[in-house]
């Protein structure tokens, strides 16, 4: 089945739960099939799918709650996460901790989680992103750039903790 | 510290969204700008760990099992159905073909007729003796075809057109014999063909009214109380819809 190991991988990490990410990703195979006629050759067949998964995932109890609680949209600098960790050293540091990566992107608000995810995971293009999430390019990039802020936070904060802890 | 206007960029570069020639402008940047290399560095960084920690839950092999059971049923089931459509498709194409084809044959037909209807024109007209019953009156020509054709006629009365008429003939047309009355307007002649209508005709002209422009001939055809009317000549359009209206009001009378 094409995709079938990235669907359930991004389902799971956008639900943050094993039961829930299976059933999401079989109502997307079902929704793919049945509606596989309004899929319009030569488009991104990936971009279609994610899109797909994620506009179910969005109608879900869990996508629901998580777009309740999603930051308001803004291309300006948020100061919540402002940088406070700039050094390549902790980041390296992470990098012998996977955990605590882990536990930074799965603590992102889900419309940064999700472009992050299929920008460096899933190595989706700008214009791909945009077609899965249907929103403009710009905003593709100021959410990764607000992600990758948030996370680099995140991760100093854990570092700061571990050093300390 | 990375300035601002490099911010945008720097991502961008890490993501491979810069075009060939931005490429290379980032890349002279980042020789003269420690600041931004370190930015650049610190981001790739950030995207290797993201990645490797992104892969982080796999399906089960019972569960990929489940799906493609699933999907595979689904498809065979989709397959049995995509027969249906693809029976209505190919019914669709063969009774457009059907038409096509038809309409194709209904169109060389037609051709067919026209071609006839030409030659008895311009060979009866080439003939030393073009009609048989030669008279301007209407009154005269109409009863020379009485016992002659298995049908009756009226004529137009004439007065105050531009046509006169030369007198007629008995004419087969697909081995139906028919009237052919000559008409003159001024150096014209414009032939009117009138046979019984039948089922052949009406398909190979499709519908009841009839024109067409064909080598500078113009022709309109009819059909009223079981006759076929041709009108038939080299004069203009106009003048060949206005004797086929004269001769239509005739057979109304």
């Amino acid at each position: 089945m094409p995709l079938f190991d990235s669907l359930y991988n991004f389902a799971h990490w956008l639900t943050q739960n094993r039961d829930e990410a299976e059933d999401l990703v079989q109502e997307t195979y079902v929704k793919a099939l049945k509606g596989f006629s309004s899929f319009q050759p030569g488009t991104n067949f990936r971009a279609w799918i994610f899109r797909i998964l994620r506009n179910t995932f969005l109608t879900s109890r869990t996508g629901l709650q998580a777009s309740r609680t999603v930051p308001l949209e803004s291309d300006e600098e948020d100061p919540a996460v402002a940088v406070t960790v700039e050094t390549p050293e902790s980041i390296l540091i992470e990098r012998d901790s996977q955990g605590r990566v882990q536990a930074a992107i799965e603590g992102l608000p889900v419309i940064f989680r999700e472009a992050l995810l299929l920008c460096d995971v899933e190595d989706m293009s700008y214009q791909e992103i945009a077609e899965t999430l249907s929103i403009p390019i710009g905003t593709v990039m100021s959410r990764l750039s607000r992600a990758r802020r948030a996370l680099r936070q995140a991760l100093g904060e854990k570092v700061q903790e571990a050093k300390h802890g | 510290m990375v300035s601002d206007t490099w911010q945008t960029e720097i991502d961008r570069y890490v993501d491979a969204e810069l075009s060939g020639e931005q490429m290379r402008a980032m890349a002279a940047h980042l020789r003269d700008c420690p600041s931004c290399a370190a930015g650049v560095l610190q981001r790739m960084q950030l995207k290797r760990v993201t990645k490797l920690a992104g892969k982080r839950y796999t399906p089960t092999a019972e569960f990929r099992r489940l799906v493609e059971g699933r999907v595979t049923a689904r498809t065979r089931r989709a397959r049995r159905w995509i027969w249906a459509p693809a029976l209505a498709l190919a019914t669709v194409l063969l009774v457009g073909a059907g038409i096509s084809l038809n309409r194709w044959s209904e169109r060389s037909r037609s051709q067919q007729l026209l071609g006839e209807l030409a030659d008895l024109h311009v060979t009866n007209l080439a003939a030393s003796t073009p009609v048989d019953v030669v008279s301007s009156d209407r009154h005269t020509v109409k009863p020379w075809f009485q016992g002659k054709l298995p049908f009756t006629f009226d004529l137009p009365e004439l007065q105050g057109s531009p046509f006169t008429l030369v007198g007629g003939r008995v004419v087969y047309f697909e081995h139906e014999p028919g009237a052919h009355l000559i008409y003159a307007l001024r150096s014209h002649h414009i032939s009117v063909f009138i046979f019984r209508d039948r089922p052949e005709l009406d398909r190979a002209f499709s519908r009841r009214d009839y024109s067409v422009d064909l080598l500078s001939f113009h022709l309109q055809s009819w059909t009223v109380g079981g006759l076929r009317y041709f009108v038939f000549g080299d004069a203009s359009p106009e003048y060949i819809r206005q004797l086929s209206e004269l001769l239509r009001k005739a057979a109304r009378a």
